[in-house]
Order: structure tokens, then C-alpha cells, then sequence
């Protein structure tokens, strides 16, 4: 796929999905449709959509056990194991695979030891370049707190962890950006970082060739309609305010599964809306199924136990095999000869006879 | 591998000398370009950028040999280290998916780049005489590159026979005691 | 050669990015010097794989059977159903690319489609357009494309230049491992009979003779003889072994290349005289014909052809009678025992848990294989004072050690060949980290494309390997390049000799050997290759 045409068809086909609400609700008034219709339709693809999946690939069984070991195995009491990256057991396991998922301790990696050529001959030092990580941490991370921060629309009284995350994300922001003199309320960090992180993804992939030759569509669309998701919000948030009462209203009527859709809320909240609706919907078909698929890969949530504990494969047939019987039969001549010892002499004079298998 | 360039030893003269040395910066740049820019287009940046040595051996032995091979270039000849630069780029040049001109061709474009640098800077006229000698001595480099690029192609070639002979094995093949699967028999 | 460029074409080459064109509109030429040969017709009847007939890569006409595209479907099908791995790496991948550079055939040639993650799209982009809603609908904007008898080629090609060796796999922030999807997708082309003849003809002979080489059981036991002969000159004492030795207690199993190829051949002998060592200590072993081959080829087929060739091993072991098996030094071979061998065809409850008949040790990481690697052993022996060691016989030696892919990304044996190393010669110099343990560089040449004619091929793929091996030459004088792998054994001389011809190759338990002091041995001279040992130069030869 080319890169080119690559983001045009993304960048078309997100404009378009931010239209479609903006006429919607805009010109022909549709906010059941936008407002309820869609997001319940969503979630349930989103919802049915995962299970099926994640059901799907449950169904493929794991036939062998094979881990990427990536440190000393267990062997000798005196010899170090590394039962993280080697694990031995379910707790190794759990260990690594909470790194993997919290941290990205894979992505990680990279930071190696750095051996260059300087003035004056060779140059020895860590390489920073972790901006692939960093990029991928900040966006993870960031988009989790702007989840668990809209908890505040979804529930009556608010619960504490939101008021917490709230003051956390929005503190060091307090008085330091030229924001807050506008008369904007504070800042979160998340909302920056997010946005920041997302356009550095976007970017990177443009950049660098050999990631721009592998990007697909596929690749940019999930970007662009992230980025648009955090634009309308922050869009939202700052410049083109909504009735939260009203939002707070629909939003707890949506999970509370008795749909209200009242008045006066701007149109911005309805793209908003959609676009999330469309992730949300589209996530069970693309590649954001990473967010599962990491739990199952059978390269990292398997201990490296092969040799004392037995791993069974389900499906596993019988196959034919060249017997030691066989085997013998053919060579026996020349074993004997050798002074090889055989099962069966060699019979006088006769053509052997068919042996039986053990 | 070959020693001496003997056939046209010439002396590159001072100011010629002056203004390649001046320009050495640019002129190394603009040659690492040159071969880079054989590779295809998606990876020209990861050779170009990646600095460490063990993660990206050909832009690193790329860009570390131009170099040295530019400086003994324009220096007074140190015909063993030349060949050492023109060993290690054209070895790793001779088993990638070049052909043999293609391989040792940034040598010749030495010539151009100079040229280039050369009608910016200052009347090519004044120097003609130095500037034929320091091009006779790029073109002997080039016959050079090409003695390297036949050997390194003869050393594999050399590689893969002695392989063959070792597996099959002086040994066993003199006792004739190895099993060959023979041509298809009918009942099997 | 007819494609010998015009004058105005020499030394250009045109990379001009192609803006509108996508890694879907550029076929590879299948080249000479990086393509293997096509697998033999007979080797293939031999084991009954499909389609076999004689064929060349470099041919148009690559004899496909008739309805090639429905088996593969159905395969790949198959395949997904059978095997999550493969499921879930089709689905998952985000392309960020954190693999590509990792790869060594990517450092070495520069092609953008030796990117781990873009020769696995080329198996991915087939899979979306059979399986995927989005494929079929929306066909290339999805990143999905038919399986035509170019993108075929295309797969091959690249599938047979992917050593699965897991280095990407490590750097995966899902653990996706391009060498379950090489291993699912030379499935796919065996499905069709599109192996390559340096795997389909040590398969059909290991088949058939026990070895990937073909060594028949009487030609085995000759060369064994050969070494017994060979160690006697060196050492003055005579190291007979006994082969196919029912009621021994444990069975010796190593890669054949060791009993066939130099330096391999070296280690061989350092096996047999550890063996001999032993004896008076209380080891009794044998080793086999029929079970001649630890290693196996049928791995970089299918995982139904491995099964069949492994069987051997614990067919062999219960034929004989013996309590444990002992495994040489191999890559592959320890992959296959690690992670294969017991789910194939165990489980081997007519085998007892190894015990070192010397230390006493309870190998208890092999509790359900009962197979336990000869490093272990070895390092398990040392650690217990049992060997009578002189390493200054290696003071000629500056060593450093090579990871074998296998070993270090599906096992995890990092230690103890270092152990041992260390304790049989005085100069050990590691290779910069990023080269070695988890994330050491392959030789180039493992997974069967350890051919002659793909040495172009090799010797790029090696080059990350050799460069940091020149690296310590340069900087510590290192001079010897141990592994614990045959095929590094066989193939690393030669990468050596293109890159860094001042550097030699060794097993580890050759210089284990060498170090060995023997009770009533011969003032030894040399070492097992004849060489003088270090201040014996003057001495009289045998």
C-alpha cells in the first residue's frame, strides 16, 4: 500500500465521519440517532464484537509451549536464573507479562549499550533512543486517565478516584500555561501528552521510511480518528463549552439504559460522540485488538517449563515413522559385518520374513 | 589482497591539496551520500542514522571507510590503507544485490563530486594540471576496486567449494561410505 | 551476463522513492546467490510430501499442482485453526516497526522486505484477503491482496530467508515471532512442494538413516573408529565407544554434522573423551546409528515431519533400555528438545529423571524429557571438582563465546557454556551486549539455509555476528569463536573467512578435551587438531 494514498483515504475517510454527525445533528436534528442510536450500537459491536474475537482465538489451542526465553533458564541452585524473563513458573509469568502490558518492557528493550565511532576512535554510551517507547507509554497511559477522568459524566456522585486523578492531571498545569489567564479551565496533562503522543505516532510513521513503507491504512485511520477524538474534546473543554449538565444527563441516561436526550447540547459533543462511537466500533476488526491479543500471545505468557513439566497438544495424531525395525532391515548386513549389535541374525539363505513392530 | 598502485604514482600538489583538505567535510559527506544512496530508498536513513556499530555494521563501515579513504586519498599515499578502506566497503558491497559496476562505482564518482565542488569554488583552470593527476589516481583506485571486488566474488566462490569439500567429507567420501537416497524406485 | 547495464547505467542505480507505489507493486527478482535450490523429487517421495517432481526457483514454471491456491487456503485454514500463535500473529501486528532493524538479513542487505514485520504482511496480506470482513471488501485499502503465483514466489523467496532465529521476537511488544510465522509458512509451500533441496534431502535421509547426512549405521561406528584412532595418537590412550549398547544407562545423541565435518569433528572427539574420562568414575553410555542425528531438519518443514524424525530419540532410549538420554552441543536440536519434544512424543515414562552417575546432581530441570544438555553435564562436573583440568593447554586461545539463537531465545543456556569456558581457558573476552545472550546475532545460516549456493545470502546475513566478532578480534586478539551448535560449526568458518579470517571456530567441548589431564596419558603436543599446544611448538610430532 502506498503511503500516499494511504493517508489520503484515512484523512478522507475520518473528515467524512466527522461530517456525517455535524449534518446529522447540525442541519436535520437527529440526536436520537446520534445520541443513543449510535453509541448503543456501538457498544454492542465493541462488547459482542471483543468477546467473539477473543472467543475466536481462544478456540485455536496453544499445541506448544514456546516462550521467547530472554535470560538464564533455571538449571543448578548456583547458577543465576532470571525468573522474569525466563520464568520458570506462573509467578515468572505474571511478573513479565504485568511489565509487558504496564510498561512495554519489550519496546523497552532497545536501550542497549551504544558503541560509536568518534574523533579519536571508539565512543561508548547509553543510547536514549526510546522515543518509540516513550511515544507509546505517554499515548497508553494518557488515554487510560482521559478514560477514567470522563468517569465524572457517567456517574452520580462522582467517585473519589476521579476527583483524585483529576487533581493529579491538572495540577502541575495550574497557573503555568497561558491557558489558565483565558479564563480556560486548568489544563490536564493527559490532554496534552495524548494529543502530543498521537501526532508523534503519526509523524514517525511518516518519517521514517522503513515504517512508512509498512503503514497501511489501517495503520493511519486509527490515528487520525484519535486525533480527532481528543480534538473535539479538548475543543470541548476549552473553546467551544457545552452544557455539561445536559451532558452529564444523556451520558448517565446511556448507562443507566433509560435514554434521555435533552436540550441545548452544541453539535461539537455529537461529533465527539461519534467518533468515539465509531472506534469504539471498529476496534473488534483492526489491529487495536492488540490490547487482548498481548494476553494470549504464546510467546510471552508461557514459562519456560518444556523439560519438567508436560505440555499436551490436543489435536496431536500419530505419525508414521521409520522404525528402528525397519531400520535394521535394511543395514543389518553390513552392521553385522561391523560388529554392530542387531535385533535378528541374519537367517540362512532365506528372504526375510516380515518383521512385526513392538 | 593487492599491494601498490605504482603504475601512476602521482602527487596530488599543495593547493589542490589545500582546497580538498579545506572541503574535506563536505566532499566525505556528499561520497557517503553517493553509496547510501545505492541502497534502496526505504533504508538509505536506518544506514545513514543508526550510529551504533554492532546494530548497523554497513553504514557504520560506510561511513568510517570514505572517510579513511578520503584522507589517505589527499594525503601522501598509504597504498595499504587504501586498500583496507576499499576492502572492507567492497566486501560488504560485493554480497549485497549489486552488480560488479554498480558495487565499485562510487569510486569513479569521486571525480564528479570534486568536479562539482571544485566549479563552486574556485576556476577549475588554475589547477588543471594537479586536478588530472588527482583524477589519474581516483581511476587507479577504481582498477584496484575492481582487483578487491574479483577477489571478494572469488573468495566466495573459494568459501563454497572448500565447503562442499569439508561436508563431503574427505573421509567418508573417500571410503565411499555415505548413503545416497537413490532416484525414485517405483514401490516406494 | 546478459543483463549487463548500459554505460550510461553504470553505477546508478535507481531507488527513486516510489511515491505512488507500494511494497504490493514490486516483485523481487528471485537471484542466484541468495535462493536455495528446489527440493529433489526423490526426497520428497521419500517421505511423502506433496507434489514432488525436480524444479528449479529460478525457472518461470515452478510446477505448481493444479490446484495450488485451494490447498494453501485450505492449509492456511487448517493451520489457523490448529495453532493460536499463528492466529493471533496475523491479527495483532501494529506495524510499528520495532522489529525491523532488528533482523539480520535486514542489516546485511538493506532490503526493506527482510524487515521481520514486512515478511510476515506478506503472509498477513493473503490471510486478509481469504479471512478477513475488511480484506474481502476493501481488498488493498486493507492491506490485503490475492494469492497469486508472483505473490507466492514473493513468500517463498522471503520465507527461505528468515533463519527463525526469535531475535525480532524479542524486541515485540506483543512477542509476535517471525519464526512461528516462517515455520507456518514453509508449511504452506510444502503443501505445494516448495521446499528447498538443503532441507528435503537430509530429511528423507534422516528418515531413512537415522543422520541428516546420510551415514550409514556401519559408516558411523567407522568414523567413530577413525576419532578412537586419532585421539590415541594425540593422547596415547585408546577411547573406545560403544554404539547401540543395550542396558547402558544413559544414550548419547548429537548433531551428525559433529561426527562428519571440521571443527565439528573436533568436538566429536572431545565428547568421546570426556566420555572415556568418565568411565572409571562410574559412567555408563552408548551411542546410537539409528538415533545418529540430533538435530532436525524436518523442524524447517513441518511440525509433522519433526515429529516424525524426533521419534527416534525415545524410540531409541526404550529400545535400549536406558534411563536418560545426553544431548551434544546443537541450536536447533535443543529448540526441538526444549520445546517440541516432549509434547511430540512423550510423554517418556519408561525413562528415569537424569542423574549425573558422577556428582550425584538430580537434573531437575529435564524431570518429564529426561534429556539434559552435555554443557549442563559438563558445568555440573566442574562445579564439582571432577575434572582434572589444565586450561593453560588453551593459553593459545583467546575465546570468545557465540550464543546460538536457539539455545539462547528458546531455552535460555547462557551460563553455563560460560562456566565451562571459563574454566578450561585463561582468555575469555565477551562480544559487545547487544551481540550476545538473549540478543545475540545469528550466523546467517541457520533453519536449513546453511546451503552452498545462497552463500551471498549467508554471508550478509552473518555479517552483524562477524562484525562484532571483529570487533573483539581487533580489540582483544581473540582468535578462537566458541558455540555450542553444530551448525554454527559448520557454517561460522566460513563466515570467518570472509569477514575476520584471522578468527577460528570451536565447540566448547573441544577445548574441554584439550584441557582434560588423562591418569597414564602421552606427554600430550598437540592439541585435538594436531596443532602444537602453547610451548610445545619445538616438540617432536607424533
Amino acid at each position: 500500500m502506498n503511503f500516499i494514498i494511504s493517508i489520503l483515504f484515512s484523512g478522507f475517510a475520518v473528515s467524512t465521519l466527522i461530517l456525517i454527525p455535524w449534518v446529522g445533528v447540525g442541519a436535520f436534528d437527529l440526536r436520537v440517532l446520534f445520541g443513543v442510536i449510535v453509541p448503543y450500537a456501538a457498544m454492542a459491536t465493541f462488547f459482542i464484537g471483543i468477546i467473539v474475537r477473543v472467543i475466536d482465538w481462544g478456540k485455536s489451542p496453544v499445541p506448544f509451549r514456546i516462550p521467547t526465553t530472554a535470560g538464564q533458564e533455571w538449571s543448578f541452585p548456583w547458577i543465576k536464573s532470571n525468573p522474569i524473563d525466563n520464568p520458570r513458573g506462573t509467578g515468572g509469568v505474571i511478573v513479565r507479562m504485568i511489565l509487558e502490558v504496564l510498561l512495554f518492557r519489550s519496546l523497552f528493550r532497545n536501550t542497549r549499550l551504544e558503541y560509536r565511532n568518534a574523533d579519536g576512535g571508539l565512543k561508548v554510551d547509553y543510547e536514549w533512543e526510546k522515543w518509540l517507547w516513550l511515544a507509546a507509554l505517554a499515548f497508553h497511559w494518557s488515554f487510560l486517565v482521559i478514560f477514567l477522568r470522563h468517569f465524572r459524566f457517567f456517574m452520580e456522585p462522582i467517585p473519589s478516584f476521579v476527583h483524585l486523578l483529576d487533581s493529579l492531571d491538572g495540577f502541575l498545569q495550574m497557573g503555568v500555561l497561558p491557558f489558565n489567564g483565558l479564563g480556560v479551565p486548568c489544563v490536564y496533562i493527559s490532554d496534552l501528552l495524548m494529543l502530543a503522543a498521537v501526532t508523534y505516532l503519526f509523524f514517525r510513521r511518516l518519517y521514517i521510511p522503513q515504517v512508512r513503507y509498512i503503514s497501511l491504512p489501517a495503520d493511519y485511520f486509527p490515528l487520525f480518528l484519535i486525533l480527532a477524538l481528543g480534538l473535539t474534546g479538548v475543543l470541548m473543554r476549552y473553546f467551544l463549552r457545552v452544557d455539561i449538565t445536559a451532558v452529564k444527563e444523556l451520558a448517565i441516561g446511556l448507562f443507566k439504559f433509560s435514554p434521555t436526550v435533552p436540550e441545548g447540547i452544541g453539535v461539537i459533543f455529537y461529533i465527539h460522540l461519534f467518533i468515539l462511537s465509531v472506534l469504539i466500533a471498529y476496534f473488534p476488526f483492526s489491529k487495536l485488538m492488540h490490547f487482548a491479543g498481548v494476553f494470549l500471545s504464546p510467546t510471552r505468557n508461557l514459562s519456560n517449563n518444556n523439560r519438567f513439566v508436560r505440555h499436551v497438544n490436543p489435536w496431536d495424531y500419530p505419525v508414521q515413522t521409520h522404525t528402528y525395525d525397519e531400520y535394521e532391515d535394511e543395514f543389518r548386513e553390513r552392521m553385522i559385518e561391523i560388529g554392530l549389535p542387531v535385533e535378528k541374525q541374519i537367517e540362512p539363505k532365506e528372504e526375510p520374513k516380515e518383521e512385526e513392530k513392538e | 589482497m593487492r599491494k601498490g598502485l605504482d603504475t601512476t604514482r602521482a602527487v596530488v600538489e599543495t593547493s589542490l591539496k589545500n582546497i580538498l583538505s579545506d572541503k574535506r567535510s563536505s566532499i566525505i559527506k556528499k561520497w557517503r551520500d553517493v553509496i547510501v544512496d545505492t541502497y534502496p530508498s526505504e533504508t538509505q536513513r536506518f544506514f545513514r542514522k543508526e550510529k551504533d556499530l554492532f546494530a548497523n555494521p554497513v553504514g557504520n563501515i560506510i561511513s568510517k571507510d570514505v572517510e579513511t579513504l578520503y584522507d589517505e586519498l589527499i594525503k601522501d599515499d598509504d597504498d595499504d590503507k587504501i586498500t583496507l578502506c576499499l576492502e572492507n566497503i567492497i566486501k560488504v558491497r560485493s554480497i549485497q544485490d549489486f552488480k560488479p559496476s554498480q558495487a565499485i562505482g562510487f569510486v569513479l564518482q569521486l571525480k564528479k563530486l570534486v568536479r562539482e565542488m571544485l566549479e563552486s569554488k574556485a576556476p577549475i583552470n588554475g589547477l588543471s594540471g594537479e586536478l588530472q593527476a588527482f583524477e589519474n589516481r581516483i581511476d587507479d583506485i577504481a582498477l584496484l576496486a575492481f582487483d578487491i571486488y574479483s577477489q571478494c566474488r572469488q573468495k566466495i566462490y573459494e568459501i563454497r567449494v572448500n565447503e562442499v569439500k569439508n561436508q563431503l567429507g574427505s573421509l567418508l567420501k573417500r571410503a565411499n561410505l555415505t548413503f545416497e537416497i537413490p532416484e525414485q524406485e517405483p514401490e516406494l | 551476463m546478459a543483463d549487463t547495464p548500459k554505460p550510461d547505467e553504470l553505477a546508478k542505480i535507481d531507488h527513486t522513492p516510489p511515491v505512488f507505489r507500494g511494497w504490493m507493486d514490486t516483485q523481487p527478482e528471485i537471484r542466484p546467490g541468495i535462493a536455495c535450490y528446489g527440493s529433489k523429487s526423490k526426497d520428497l517421495k521419500y517421505v511423502d510430501m506433496p507434489n514432488p517432481r525436480d524444479w528449479s526457483p529460478f525457472d518461470d514454471d515452478w510446477k505448481l499442482p493444479e490446484n495450488w491456491e485451494e490447498t494453501i487456503h485450505e492449509g492456511f485454514k487448517d493451520r489457523l485453526g490448529r495453532f493460536r500463535s499463528f492466529k493471533l500473529f496475523m491479527d495483532i501486528c501494529v506495524r510499528c516497526g520495532a522489529c525491523a532493524d532488528k533482523c539480520h538479513f535486514f542489516i546485511g542487505s538493506g532490503d526493506p522486505k527482510n524487515m521481520p514485520v514486512m515478511r510476515a504482511e506478506l503472509l498477513r496480506s493473503i490471510y486478509r484477503k481469504k479471512f478477513t470482513v475488511g480484506g474481502k471488501l476493501l481488498g488493498r485499502l486493507a492491506g490485503a491482496r490475492e494469492l497469486t503465483e508472483d505473490a507466492l514466489k514473493e513468500l517463498w523467496y522471503y520465507l527461505y530467508q528468515c533463519t527463525e532465529c526469535r531475535r525480532c521476537s524479542l524486541f515485540c511488544p506483543y512477542g509476535i515471532d517471525m519464526a512461528e510465522i516462517t515455520i507456518m509458512g514453509r508449511e504452506l509451500t510444502n503443501l505445494v512442494g516448495l521446499n528447498i533441496d538443503w532441507i528435503a534431502a537430509p530429511v528423507a535421509n534422516c528418515y531413512r538413516t537415522g543422520n541428516h547426512l546420510g551415514i550409514q549405521p556401519h559408516a558411523y561406528k567407522d568414523m567413530l573408529d577413525f576419532f578412537t584412532d586419532e585421539i590415541e595418537d594425540i593422547t596415547g590412550l585408546r577411547m573406545e565407544q560403544d554404539l547401540n549398547r543395550k542396558g547402558a544407562e544413559i544414550l548419547f545423541i548429537t548433531p551428525s554434522g559433529d561426527v562428519f565435518a571440521d571443527p565439528g569433528t573436533f568436538t566429536c572427539m572431545g565428547y568421546m573423551m570426556l566420555f572415556h574420562y568418565l568411565k572409571s568414575l562410574g559412567l555408563d553410555i552408548t551411542w546410537s546409528t539409528y538415533a545418529s542425528e540430533g538435530g532436525n531438519f524436518g523442524y524447517f518443514t513441518s511440525h509433522e515431519m519433526a515429529k516424525r524424525l524426533n521419534a527416534k530419540m525415545y524410540a531409541e532410549a526404550k529400545r535400549l533400555g536406558v534411563k536418560w538420554i545426553l544431548g551434544g552441543e546443537c541450536g536447533h536440536m535443543w529448540r526441538v528438545l526444549n520445546q517440541y519434544m516432549d509434547t511430540f512424543n512423550g510423554p517418556a515414562d519408561f525413562l528415569e529423571e537424569p542423574v549425573s552417575p558422577i556428582t550425584g546432581t538430580r537434573f531437575e530441570n529435564a524431570k518429564t524429557t529426561k534429556m539434559t544438555h552435555i554443557i549442563e553435564f559438563t558445568a555440573d562436573l566442574i562445579k564439582n571438582n571432577k575434572l582434572k583440568l589444565d586450561p593453560s593447554r588453551n593459553d593459545n586461545l583467546k575465546v570468545t563465546f557465540h550464543d546460538s539463537c536457539n539455545p539462547a531465545r528458546g531455552m535460555g543456556i547462557l551460563e553455563e557454556p560460560r562456566y565451562v569456558i571459563k574454566n578450561v581457558c585463561n582468555n575469555f573476552y565477551e562480544m559487545p551486549p547487544s551481540t550476545i545472550r538473549e540478543q545475540t546475532f545469528c550466523c546467517g545460516s541457520g533453519a536449513g539455509l546453511n546451503a552452498g549456493e545462497n552463500m551471498e545470502l549467508r554471508m550478509r546475513g552473518g555479517l552483524p555476528r562477524a562484525n562484532a566478532v571483529k570487533f573483539v578480534h581487533e580489540k582483544h586478539d581473540v582468535n578462537m569463536l566458541a558455540c555450542i551448535c553444530a551448525i554454527d560449526r559448520a557454517v561460522l568458518p566460513n563466515l570467518m573467512e570472509y569477514w575476520v579470517p584471522e578468527v577460528d571456530v570451536t565447540g566448547v567441548h573441544e577445548m574441554v578435551a584439550n584441557a582434560l589431564v588423562f591418569e597414564g596419558e602421552k606427554k600430550r603436543t598437540t592439541d585435538l587438531r594436531g596443532e602444537p599446544l602453547p610451548g610445545m611448538e619445538d616438540e617432536e610430532d607424533v
